[in-house]
């Protein structure tokens, strides 16, 4: 059905809402992006529909949601009593077991971690969802649940009864600052596109999540891609654009799929289209697809990657919003910036600045991995301290190893240590302490990690990435992996670090774009935090956390080796030699440090060091 | 271009041997909007590359010219695109695409020694296939699932938290 006018909305949502409360008395959500359906939720899914039907419940209904962020208990199932709006989740879910939920049976997750509803009373909670709001929360492949709950309210608000410019003025107060990474005040930036003369404009969506370890993006689009879709109308109309282009990586298939339901859907509504909402504004939507280079995530290569050219980053000034895709005035905004501007415009400026920290309003997504005992998807106010991720929300360190360091910023970043946990962390800080806030990946490493070999993995990852146009960025990148390799190999000089600083700083002045400007980041992060652990490996040919493999000697225990002759068996170059019931030895000329008798030995008879 | 077919070393043309996947590749075609201006017409190009390598599996040198044709790109246009773009290929791959993932997430829960593992099981380097073209081993940075680190990914199938010692059950089930 066509909605074309805002009082046709308001009564479908009004009467979307009577709805719902009427039909079910019971809901059970099973959340199910890529990670939920990779954890095994399809077949929970299904075997709650069939237990559902076999019981002949008619007041519950199964649907199938987005990523709440559990991601430690996946697969989630989460029972919510629609009347109360109090509810229950369960993790670790089996088919097998699926059943008994209905009952109120099953391993239930501690609420601590996650509070869906509270948009609204954020105090004493650390997470705040805004937006996230509707991830986990509705179908996302059902427009009706998006309308039902306020949705496409905010695009009637802007269109009706704002003026353009009001809705950047409106974005300008908020503070949001874009949430790609660079922290650029959105409001700033819509009003310079908005001040071309130029007929023709486009806004563009950026949902290429490039960086390794991230993954909140695509949480929004898979959990509430109706959210994208209207800010981007907005969005349109504020800045006078009437194209606009999601450009989202190949790798995400459910991601995109959801994008072009959801598109479908809003142009069979009329809510993208010509004449939106009786305004006489029109805006129309596709999607481009990335096709696997990172350095499309900048948004000059982002643009020539549209425009169908290999993805390589052009100079700026002119910037985009002056000369982009076409040579038109073209705005890029990530897709967490974009989940933001319907709640702010439902809520206002001030409510928006309210949380967060003066500088950097609002909150932010996380994702946080690596060590941590629970992996998730956490959207906290700005201002949180790491402490209260890591320990708080994270529950600390897994397997009671001890924390060394958390990574955020991901290729460009930093990583932050013991420390500085304390500090509360926005755009500003995460500045001053060496790394940034990038995308929001957030990487947290133990004891048995090697900052070297870390530093070593992001510059491979940039070297790789690196699109070639600067001489810096694409042999220093390399001479950069080089020496880093000689180290964790063991045969480099303390001159090697010297050089190493050196190199950074020319690659970090002397390159063209963001990935080569920051690209020797995490080294120059690791050796300030770290130099022991350089030094450990260059002047004692040790790693300390034993990942290095050409710098551990493995040995055999004469007292613990029961002669058993497994790992002799095992070893791929026949370097240990000994009798049956005898103590072996390993030939340390010509063992390869593959660490294969170590695993392989059932009486910890093996050491390393 | 080495058939892709039975693994045979004879070099066919993919064109002429699939006549009906040359006709799905006409048929999106047919349905953009190209125009005149040649700029816009060439933001066109990723799109094309995707749609023939989701037909073909790769794309060999005759679909490449296709494609050019059509457009009316320059050869260097389009090989220029296909060497930049890490997700297109001009060479034939397996039924099985196995994607490690060695993005942050998973390199720092152990993704070396799930990738080594695949090397040592199908006896293939990373990037390679086997000659049967069963198999394509690959790593991939990051699907988006990096709470289940280590990740491996199998075309469009997801396995997470994978042990080395799964990954002979994850080569069974791919058969
Ligand atoms: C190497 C590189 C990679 C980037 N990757 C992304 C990305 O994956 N997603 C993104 O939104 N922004 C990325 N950016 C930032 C974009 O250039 C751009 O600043 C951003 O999309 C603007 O949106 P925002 O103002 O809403 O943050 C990247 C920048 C650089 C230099
Ligand atoms: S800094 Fe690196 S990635 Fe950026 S334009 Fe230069 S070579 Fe390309
Ligand atoms: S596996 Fe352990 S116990 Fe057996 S021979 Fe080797 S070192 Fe000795
Ligand atoms: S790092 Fe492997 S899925 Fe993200």
């Amino acid at each position: 059905m066509l909605i074309t006018t805002p009082k046709q909305l308001s009564t479908l949502t009004r009467e979307l809402q009577k709805q719902a409360r009427k039909a079910a008395k019971t809901q059970v959500l099973v959340s199910m992006g890529t990670c939920g359906i990779a954890a095994g939720a399809t077949p929970v899914f299904e075997a709650l529909k069939r237990a559902v039907t076999a019981r002949g419940l008619t007041d519950i209904d199964v649907l199938s949601v987005g990523c709440v962020g559990l991601c430690h208990s996946e697969p989630t199932v989460e029972i919510v009593d629609v009347a109360t709006g109090s509810s229950t989740i369960y993790g670790a879910v089996t088919p097998e077991q699926a059943a008994a939920l209905l009952d109120g049976q099953g391993r239930e997750v501690k609420k601590s971690w996650y509070f869906p509803e509270d948009e609204a009373n954020t105090e004493n909670r650390m997470q705040a969802r805004i937006v996230l709001r509707n991830s986990g929360r509705i179908n996302p492949e059902r427009m009706d649940d998006y309308i039902a709950r306020d949705g496409y309210q905010a695009l009637a608000t802007a269109l009706t009864g704002m003026k353009p410019e009001e809705v950047v003025d409106l974005i300008t107060a908020s503070g949001l600052r874009g949430r790609g990474g660079g922290g650029f005040p959105t409001g700033t930036k819509w009003r310079i596109a908005a001040a071309q003369p130029s007929k023709e404009k486009y806004l563009i969506c950026n949902a290429d999540e490039g960086d390794p370890g991230a993954f909140m993006d695509r949480a929004v689009l898979e959990g509430d891609p109706h959210a994208v879709l209207e800010a981007m109308v907005i969005a349109g109309y504020a800045i006078g654009a009437s194209h606009g282009i999601i450009y989202v990586r190949a790798e995400y298939p459910l991601a995109i799929k959801r994008l072009q339901l959801a598109i479908g859907q809003a142009r069979e509504r009329g809510l993208i289209g010509e004449n939106i909402l009786g305004s006489g504004f029109a805006f129309d939507l596709s999607i481009k697809y990335g096709a696997g280079a990172f350095v499309c995530g900048e948004e000059t290569a982002l643009i020539r990657s549209i425009a169908g050219m290999r993805g390589m980053p052009t100079f700026k000034p002119p910037f985009p919003a002056v000369s982009g895709l076409w040579g038109k005035p073209t705005i890029v905004n990530n897709v967490e910036t974009f989940a933001n501007i319907p709640a702010i415009l439902r809520k206002g400026a001030a409510w928006f600045k309210r949380i967060g920290t003066p500088g950097s309003p609002g909150t932010k997504v996380f994702c946080i991995t690596g060590k941590i005992k629970k992996v998730g998807l956490i959207e906290v106010p700005m201002g949180i301290t790491l402490r209260d991720i890591i320990f708080g929300l994270g529950e600390g360190i897994r397997n009671d190893r001890k924390f060394k360091a958390v990574q955020t910023g991901g290729p460009s970043g930093g990583c932050i240590t013991e420390k500085h946990l304390e500090t509360p962390i926005d755009y500003d800080t995460l500045k001053t302490l060496g790394s940034m806030m990038g995308s929001g990946g957030m990487i947290v490493m133990d004891e048995d990690d090697c900052m070297v070999d870390v530093a070593k993995f992001f510059v491979q990852f940039t070297m790789d990435e690196s699109c070639g146009k600067c001489t810096p960025c694409r042999v220093g990148g390399r001479q950069m992996y080089r020496l880093l390799e000689k180290i964790t190999e063991g045969n480099a000089s303390l001159a090697d670090l010297d050089t190493i600083r050196d190199l950074a700083q020319t690659i970090k002045t002397a390159s063209l774009c963001g990935l080569g400007m920051t690209a020797p980041n995490p080294v120059l992060a690791t050796l300030a935090c770290f130099e022991d652990e350089y030094r450990a490996h260059v002047v004692d040919r040790k790693c300390p956390a034993g990942r290095c493999a050409k710098l551990i000697t493995y040995t055999i225990d004469p007292e613990l080796c029961t002669g058993c002759t497994l790992c002799a068996r095992k070893c791929p170059t026949g370097c240990i030699s000994g009798k049956v019931k005898d103590a072996h030895v390993i030939d340390q000329t010509t063992c390869i440090h593959c660490g294969a008798c170590f695993d392989a030995c059932r009486f910890s008879a093996v050491c390393k060091k | 271009m080495a058939c892709s077919g039975c693994g045979c070393k004879e070099r066919v043309n993919l064109l002429e041997v699939y006549p009906e996947k040359r006709r799905a590749l006409d048929e999106y075609i047919d349905q953009l909007p190209l125009c005149e201006d040649m700029e816009r017409q060439k933001g066109f190009l990723i799109g094309c590359l995707h749609k023939a390598q989701e037909i073909f599996g790769y794309l060999p040198l005759e679909v490449q010219e296709c494609v050019g044709k059509r457009l009316r790109l320059q050869q260097s246009d389009i090989y220029g695109v296909i060497s930049f773009y890490s997700f297109f290929t001009d060479q034939p791959v397996g039924k099985y695409k196995i994607n490690v993932c060695t993005g942050t997430a998973c390199f720092v829960r152990g993704a070396d020694k799930i990738l080594d593992g695949f090397k040592s099981a199908l006896g293939l380097e990373d990037g390679q296939s086997s000659a049967d073209l069963k198999f394509t081993l690959s790593t991939i940075r990051c699907v988006g699932a990096c709470s289940l680190a280590p990740v491996v990914m199998v075309n469009d199938r997801v396995y997470g938290n994978v042990t080395p010692k799964m990954v002979s059950a994850i080569i069974k089930d791919c058969e």
